[in-house]
């Protein structure tokens, strides 16, 4: 089945959008009622009525009773009706069945990471098996941010420090624009990430292969995560200036203050890994830490970068197993904040 | 004694040339007096001019400056939008990059909020015409007065200061923790708004006690002017609101000078606790916004229907209706935030409530011009654009009031166009409109008719072309403060920008016909409308340094236009309740020549040996 927006409103994809629209009808179509109504007395009276000449007499008209209370009657039981319908949808929509499938997103500047009942994580990409009730449960680590989907018709706000939930149920499989819109700084209107509703068996799979890139060649899977880890949000591959250093010209690049002095391999882990290690002149420490990258892909990303700085040949990829980085339980990482307990206050 | 002998024992001002019409040439002229004396001539006149206007406590001075300045920024705050939608005309960065889009879109709005919109109908129209109306020489604390407008200065000031070292990003709203960890002018900005507050607490102050106190002998309540009743309801929000925002801005600046952890959760704060706060004042806020242009409106429905204006005390009393309800409903904003679902569900079902006093306004305006003489000049046609647009915007505030629809609509452009339908739509046209009314009283001359027609029509395109299409965007998905978007929305977003060009090119026709009108506009009569409240009956165009040679005595309701005409108008004692004086209203309503101007009534009045005004000091 296609999916079909309308004039007013995207496609409902999930269980409950249609309720949704059938209450923005109702509104619309009152509203236009409404409208149409006092325009056509407004102008039916401003024409009608119009000056004719300087001695024109306007007739004493005596205020009535019934008018006036039938217009504060009526539109009082409308908004009545309104109400209890909006009363009724925003319930139904906001208690998850007992039976959803729990994921948990954290929100951070400026990109949505997803945690699996199983303990895989993706960030950007959020897989859903379709027909089934999916709870979201919602934080954030630096600022609000705010979950929504269109087509699903669910928004609401992650705070740090707090849980929120959202559900939905998708109607049929395809790809599920996500966008914040909790007002959280540059790359607010970039903080993109995707739903995609697949079937039972495909989100199965996906899971078991901890988001299925294991046999990728490393520069390649290094170029999936670029965009899957949304990276892309703030570091170019073609040397134009972001909200962080461009990617391009970066491998070997002078870096004072580092160990080696230059951009090599323990300088991206240890950049990927905790980011306020070393910062960049020019750019301010905005990125968030990426603590649960495997080594593999930790490797890939450095695969990658080498790969469009022109420092990468199919031998490498050959050597790649045999790769020189420290590993990853060696540094000194960070835990983010949004995994931290909460402190009792001093 | 006759108002137009000049053998007063002061200078007087002859009036510019070419003369008033016979019957309305003003004696003294309160933008020339007090000043330097006609003999004065050059460079001399400047300082001494200069003087006595920064040091004036003319409500009617202070209402100009407060009119100039709330203009200034109101320029200011429109070249931003217009280039915010330049930027939005395509996806991606065109001119701006996305740090100074969000720069821009902030400034945009705390200078439209904080700097124009709640100061604007107040602070200039009402400053002006509120005493007048009143039949008062002056406000209760005149020097309170002028100390309002000092302090909106300083409070624009430190908000100009903040701009210009290096902005602010957190949009109108402040909203924690990105306003605790940005580094952005947010501190400067945090404290001009809240020294802005102060002038309007003061102003609020000075309405409600000239209302009680100092009302013109036989001015009752129930025929006080609908403007007047709008503006006490105003004022009673903006003393009990204000100091809120005070307080919620003086707690996020402590947050970010001392680390006291009262928002940001990083400290151990509740960054919903800071949505609370700061809706606690900002949403009765709109009310202040939106209340005074009820008030003009209802003086423009009146006035050029040539009939009273249908459910007076239903439009006297829902404007206090809205006031109260207005600090009940601040929880629509915060749906989808995490406040408790509870909550929401009342604050919803408020919100509803607080929308049928609206509808009753609507409604009653539209009745008024029903066997009406209904007068298309300009001001009634921008009364007539806020009943359109007004009504689009209330409508829709239904739409994201309720519960469910909200949660898809909230931080949409849905949004974004409802309020807009309401704020420029509603208040932004009924002062243009009230401009346009009272212009004549400020400044004595008559603006471009045909001039201001076209503007109404410009505008009105304009406003639909650049907002209807942003409900289109929002129900459709596209979320607010985006500095960047999704193909699908670029259509929509283009014809919106296109609008926005529309809806400026309007703006400067206002503009430029206020210029005009300064220096080549007709010199206006005392009552070029042949309207029926104090300002015009009883005061000359422009009015006197004092107002009035004796105290008015009114004798009927602010709209019973046919007394004007007939004659005789005492009307007994009545107070019907309905905003007539009672059986004297009964008669023939015509409707004057604007540059000739309709009778006044200024033998009504009680002469309490006040007939020669004092010579002023300079």
């Amino acid at each position: 089945m296609e999916r079909e927006g309308t004039f007013w409103l995207p496609p409902q994809s999930s269980t409950t959008a249609h309720e949704v629209d059938a209450l923005f009808y109702f509104i619309l179509v009152m509203s236009v009622i409404i409208q149409v109504g006092v325009t056509y007395y407004l102008v039916k009276f401003a024409w009608k009525y119009r000056r004719r000449s300087h001695a024109d007499r306007p007739v004493d008209v005596h205020p009535s009773k019934w008018l006036e209370i039938s217009w504060v009657v009526v539109p009082t039981l409308l908004v009545f009706v309104v109400f209890f319908w909006g009363f009724k949808a925003f319930v139904s929509a906001g208690i998850a069945p007992d039976n959803a499938y729990q994921i948990h997103v954290v929100g951070k500047k400026w990109l949505w990471e997803f945690e699996y009942p199983d303990g895989t994580t993706s960030v950007g990409d959020l897989y859903v098996p379709v027909g089934e009730p999916i709870e979201l449960i919602m934080t954030s680590t630096d600022v609000l941010h705010s979950f929504y989907v269109p087509e699903f018709r669910v928004k609401h706000d992650a705070i740090p420090n707090r849980y929120t939930t959202i559900w939905f149920e998708v109607k049929e499989e395809g790809e599920y624009q996500v966008l914040c819109t909790e007002y959280c700084g540059t790359a607010h209107s970039e903080m993109y990430a995707k739903v995609h509703a697949v079937d039972r068996g495909t989100f199965n799979d996906w899971l078991r292969t901890g988001g299925g890139n294991d046999n990728l060649p490393l520069n390649q899977l290094g170029e999936l995560l670029y965009t899957k880890q949304a990276c892309n949000n703030c570091h170019s591959v073609d040397g134009s200036s972001g909200i962080g250093p461009s990617w391009q010209g970066l491998w070997q690049a002078a870096r004072p203050g580092s160990d080696e002095g230059v951009a090599d391999a323990n300088y991206i882990r240890t950049s990927i890994v905790n980011p306020n290690a070393y910062i960049v002149e020019g750019y301010q420490g905005a990125m968030p830490a990426y603590p649960n990258l495997t080594d593999r892909e930790l490797n890939g990303l450095v695969a990658y970068i080498r790969d469009i700085n022109g420092a990468w040949t199919a031998a490498d990829s050959a050597a790649a197993n045999d790769s020189t980085v420290v590993p990853a339980d060696t540094l000194d990482v960070p835990t983010p904040d949004g995994d931290a307990e909460l402190a009792p206050a001093d | 004694m006759s108002t137009t002998t000049a053998a007063a024992p002061v200078r007087t001002q002859s009036a510019p040339a070419p003369k008033h019409p016979p019957g309305h040439e003003p004696v003294h002229n309160y933008l020339l007096e007090p000043g330097p004396s006609p003999d004065v001539r050059g460079l001399a006149r400047v300082w001494p001019t200069v003087k006595a206007w920064v040091t004036t406590v003319d409500h009617k001075r202070i209402g100009v400056m407060y009119l100039f300045a709330v203009s200034f920024f109101f320029a200011v705050a429109g070249i931003a939008a217009l280039l915010v939608r330049a930027e939005l005309m395509n996806p991606g960065s065109d001119f701006l990059t996305a740090d100074e889009y969000n720069r821009m879109f902030t400034l945009h709005g705390v200078m439209m909020v904080f700097l124009f919109i709640v100061p604007s109908i107040p602070g200039s129209l009402g400053n002006f015409v509120l005493p007048i109306m009143l039949g008062v020489k002056d406000v209760a604390f005149p020097k309170l007065n002028l100390a309002s407008f000092y302090v909106f200065i300083a409070g624009a000031s430190i908000a100009v200061y903040a701009i210009l070292s290096g902005g602010i990003d957190t949009g109108w709203t402040f909203y924690t923790p990105y306003s605790d960890e940005t580094n952005t002018a947010v501190l400067p900005m945090t404290m001009a708004v809240f020294v802005a507050g102060f002038a309007s607490i003061l102003t609020g102050i000075n309405f409600i006690v000239t209302i009680h106190k100092m009302r013109a002998p036989g001015l009752t309540w129930n025929r006080l002017p609908l403007f007047i009743w709008a503006l006490y309801a105003v004022s009673i929000v903006q003393v009990l609101a204000t100091p809120v925002v005070g307080i919620t801005m003086i707690l996020l600046a402590m947050e970010r000078l001392l680390n006291i952890g009262i928002f940001d959760p990083a400290l151990g704060g509740d960054p919903v606790l800071f949505q609370h706060f700061f809706w606690f004042y900002s949403h009765p806020a709109v009310y202040i916004m939106i209340l005074p242009a009820f008030g003009v409106i209802s003086e423009l429905m009146g006035t050029f229907s040539r009939q009273k204006v249908f459910g007076y005390r239903a439009i006297a009393l829902s404007s206090v209706a809205i006031a109260m309800l207005g600090f009940l409903v601040w929880g629509h904003h915060m749906f989808v935030s995490g406040q408790s679902p509870l909550s929401s569900i009342v604050f919803s079902l408020i919100t509803f409530l607080i929308g049928v006093p609206s509808g009753i306004k609507v409604l009653n305006w539209v009745w008024t011009m029903y066997r009406g003489s209904v007068w298309l000049t300009t001001p009634m046609l921008y009364a007539l654009s806020f009943l359109f647009l007004f009504t689009i915007g209330g409508l829709t505030g239904i739409m994201v009031g309720t519960l469910a629809v909200d949660v898809h609509l909230h931080d949409t452009y849905f949004v974004v166009a409802h309020f807009h339908y309401v704020m420029m739509g509603g208040t932004v046209m009924a002062m243009i409109g009230g401009l346009f009314y009272w212009w004549p009283k400020m400044f004595g001359r008559m603006m471009s008719e045909t001039w201001g027609r076209i503007s109404a029509g410009v505008v009105f395109f304009g406003f639909n072309m650049t907002f209807f299409t942003q409900f289109i965007l929002g129900s459709q998905g596209m979320p607010r403060r985006y500095f960047t978007y999704l193909p699908e929305y670029h259509d929509l977003h283009q014809v919106s920008t296109i609008g926005s060009w529309f809806l400026g090119l309007g703006l400067l026709l206002v503009l430029g016909n206020m210029i005009w009108s300064l220096f080549k506009g007709k010199p206006a009569p005392g009552n070029p409308w042949g309207a029926a409240t104090l300002e015009w009956t009883h005061a000359t165009s422009p009015p006197d340094h004092h107002n009035f040679h004796r105290t008015p005595l009114v004798t009927h309701g602010p709209y019973d236009y046919g007394v004007l005409f007939s004659g005789d108008g005492y009307s007994g004692d009545g107070a019907g309740g309905d905003g007539s004086g009672g059986d004297g209203s009964r008669g023939p309503a015509p409707i004057p020549n604007p540059e000739l101007g309709a009778p006044q009534e200024m033998e009504k009045s009680i002469d309490l040996g006040l007939a020669q005004p004092k010579p002023s000091r300079d």
